[in-house]
């Protein structure tokens, strides 16, 4: 019995508690080795995304024919554990070469050697930079070098359904709409008995208050690195969206934690949705909703803006094909490559003049306008280490989105815990 | 037979270092493994603690600093109310189980189907087991607010309000871990040998008294060794909240456990040297815990 008893706590203790650190150090070995062979004709790449699979596989077989000696891999991991797999592997020497990138997650790579510049091979191949939004070019641009080429960018929209605007009898939203304008028509669409609202109001970045703080005329983050949320501008972009839900005229955040906003237009019972572009072809699919919904650009606070963010191809700094893998990576840059994601519908690419493909893509929208707001488009709010301030901001804006606090000491207690985080990351 | 003794007992002078070292030989895979896969990443973890170690492995050594921000840190604090709320309420999973292990042993036919029924969650993906509850416990349409208000009750958003989310996945918690509990325990009561029974009904005891004088004591080592497993396992409980909570959710920071904050520091934050701090305290708390139960059995647990 007491040898069965020891094993049971050895068992307990030491196994269980060990796999969970396990995980831990599991990511610190060496860098290691491709399993590719330098010395034989055909090289492999891995190409790391998170969806558009058939769109991408187009992409890389299109590649393939044009360079028969590489044949490229791709890995699609979902959106969930891509990131944290990407960091395993990046640091573990097994990252895919070639793999997406957003500005949030950038620097961190960027700044720990992480990606391969591309700055020798965009001079050799002559690619005239100009061809991208310059917001995105910057947005991937680190210590004077260039590490990323933009495939591909979103900006927001006001997405609103025709129907219920008729059945409320209000006039369709404009591109002259401004913030009172969406007000008013969110109070007359709302009819909480019937469990309908006139906008969801989530805690959304890129979605929400992203826009509606440079619309105020405010700053998630200063040109000098510092938190903007205590600026009152910044904060009125933020009580924009608490005062839907304070009236009532957007489900509560309770609500849209059950069922996702978005969802919640797509069943009706929202009229308003602030969403990306990336939502067309979602929208467009739904055959029920197609003739229904429609989008302009999101309306004007003090000024017009919306935020513009985009993927961007990256190549791993350990590959073991650095030539290769700087040939695909300008490849996927191309405006070839371009249009075969245009013409699907799944993104807007961002080399410029192959956009239209996709506006044509889905004619009963107005995605012109997602085209047009590039004009007022400021580029996604990011710093070094991004993720810990941003959950700072899911919790000490929850407070003010749940009405226990108001927006100014919610966004004050912020502004302190981010600038605190900004000054960290930089040691 | 007689042969074999006196050959080995010819080869003595070099028997037992050939036999050590063929011993040795024997345990030596497993050794690696244990050393390579459990030993190494354990001190290596131990000492990321002590480092501020960032997403790509720099890592430069900074002392206790890091236990000394989880000792202030009120997310912390927050995160071992959240487990410890857990783990408490899922221990009620014991008492429960004892009951259905004890009902299903009286089960002349289709005991095995009962059986399966329970141990179904037990081998259900824990991601598919939460999308599951977590469309049950939806405010506006869930399965659970939909037959409340069949008897006038206005439910809440269960796994959205911060009030309630925690206990809201701790009753899952209690669903999953009965499978096993019901398996560990009814292989107890099928040790207790049946004369005993017999003699106490001879002796004149009915059903509740044969359970709590005979049944109760003689379960006592599977109820603690369950005990114990369940503590360890609740404490290290990650996925019901990644998955029925969530990020975006307003009830997060009030229901998130220790290890989802050590998800959410190290790799989410990309603080892995913080994360081996949470994930070391969280490895001391377990031994302390445990320790104890060890201690008190000594009380209450009958080894006949």
């Amino acid at each position: 019995m007491k040898t069965q008893r020891r094993t049971a706590r050895l068992l307990a203790v030491s196994t269980r508690a060990a796999t969970m650190t396990a995980s831990l150090a599991a990511c610190s070995g060496g860098p290691s080795t491709s399993t590719s062979n330098t010395g034989s004709e055909q090289v492999t790449l891995t190409y790391g995304v998170w969806s558009q699979e058939e769109t991408m596989q187009k992409v890389a077989d299109a590649f393939e024919k044009a360079n028969p000696d590489i044949k490229i891999n791709l890995q699609v991991n979902p959106w969930t554990e891509f990131w944290t797999k990407l960091q395993v592997g990046a640091q573990g020497g097994t990252a895919p070469d070639a793999f997406w990138m957003l500005a949030d997650h950038f620097q961190i790579y960027a700044d720990g050697g992480q990606l391969l510049p591309l700055d020798d091979a965009i001079k050799d191949a002559n690619i005239d930079m100009s061809v991208y939004p310059e917001a995105l070019v910057n947005l991937f641009n680190y210590s004077g070098k260039q590490f990323g080429l933009p495939k591909d960018f979103d900006t927001v929209g006001l997405w609103y359904n025709k129907a219920m605007f008729d059945k409320a009898g209000i006039a369709y939203p404009t591109t002259d709409w401004t913030w009172d304008d969406v007000k008013s028509a969110s109070a007359k669409l709302t009819d909480q008995t019937a469990g309908v609202y006139g906008i969801a109001a989530p805690l959304n970045r890129q979605e929400g208050f992203y826009n509606t703080i440079p619309q105020a005329g405010g700053e998630v983050i200063t040109k000098d690195g510092k938190s903007g949320y205590s600026d009152p501008k910044t904060q009125a972009g933020l009580q924009y969206w608490v005062d839907f839900i304070k009236d009532g005229n957007s489900p509560t955040l309770q609500q849209m934690a059950d069922t996702e906003a978005v969802a919640m237009f797509e069943n009706e019972q929202v009229a308003m949705y602030y969403g990306g572009s990336f939502y067309a072809k979602r929208f467009y699919d739904n055959e029920a909703l197609r003739a229904k919904v429609d989008v302009t650009e999101l309306p004007a606070g003090a000024k017009k803006a919306t935020v513009i963010n985009g993927i961007q191809n990256v190549g791993y700094a350990q590959s073991a094909h650095p030539n290769e893998l700087k040939k695909f990576l300008i490849y996927l840059g191309s405006e070839e490559a371009a249009k075969i994601q245009a013409a699907t519908g799944a993104v807007i690419p961002a080399y410029t003049g192959t956009q239209k493909a996709w506006v044509d893509s889905m004619p009963d929208f107005n995605l012109q306008s997602f085209m047009d707001s590039t004009a007022f488009s400021v580029p996604y709010p990011v710093s070094k280490n991004t993720a810990v301030w941003n959950e700072y901001e899911m919790t000490e804006l929850t407070k003010a989105w749940q009405l226990e606090e108001s927006v100014a000491d919610a966004a004050n207690a912020l502004s302190t815990q981010m600038d605190k985080a900004l000054t960290e990351e930089k040691r | 037979m007689a042969k074999g003794g006196v050959a080995a007992e010819r080869r003595r002078p070099h028997s037992h270092l050939r036999e050590a070292t063929v011993g040795y030989a024997f345990i030596l895979p497993a050794l690696v493994g244990i050393v390579a896969l459990y030993l190494f990443p354990l001190i290596k973890t131990a000492y990321l603690s002590f480092t501020k170690t960032g997403v790509f492995g720099d890592s430069t050594f900074i002392g206790g600093a890091n236990y000394a921000n989880l000792v202030t840190d009120p997310t912390f604090g927050t995160a071992l109310r959240s487990s410890a709320i857990y783990t408490v309420i899922v221990l009620l999973a014991i008492p429960i189980s004892i009951v259905i292990a004890a009902l299903i042993a009286q089960v002349r036919h289709g005991a095995t189907l009962y059986r399966i029924a329970y141990f179904l969650p037990v081998v259900t993906l824990p991601v598919a087991v939460g999308m599951v509850w977590r469309f049950i416990y939806n405010g506006d349409f869930g399965l659970l607010n939909a037959l409340l208000s069949l008897i006038g009750i206005d439910g809440k958003a269960w796994v959205a309000d911060p009030t309630v989310a925690i206990f809201a996945v701790s009753a899952v918690g209690i669903w999953t871990s009965l499978g096993t509990a019901i398996i560990i325990l009814g292989a107890g009561l099928q040790g207790i040998p049946q004369d005993l029974y017999e003699a106490a009904s001879l002796d004149g005891a009915g059903p509740l008294r044969q359970f709590r004088s005979i049944t109760l004591p003689l379960l006592t080592p599977s109820i603690f060794f369950v005990s114990v497993l369940s503590v360890i396992g609740s404490l290290q409980m990650f996925d019901l909240i990644y998955v029925m909570i969530g990020r975006n959710n307003p009830a997060l920071s009030q229901s998130q456990t220790i290890v989802y904050l050590f998800y959410q520091k190290a790799f989410v934050e990309g603080n892995r040297g913080y994360g081996a701090a949470i994930a070391i305290a969280l490895l001391l708390i377990i031994m302390a815990l445990t320790a104890i139960q060890f201690r008190l059995q000594k009380r209450w647990v009958f080894y006949g």
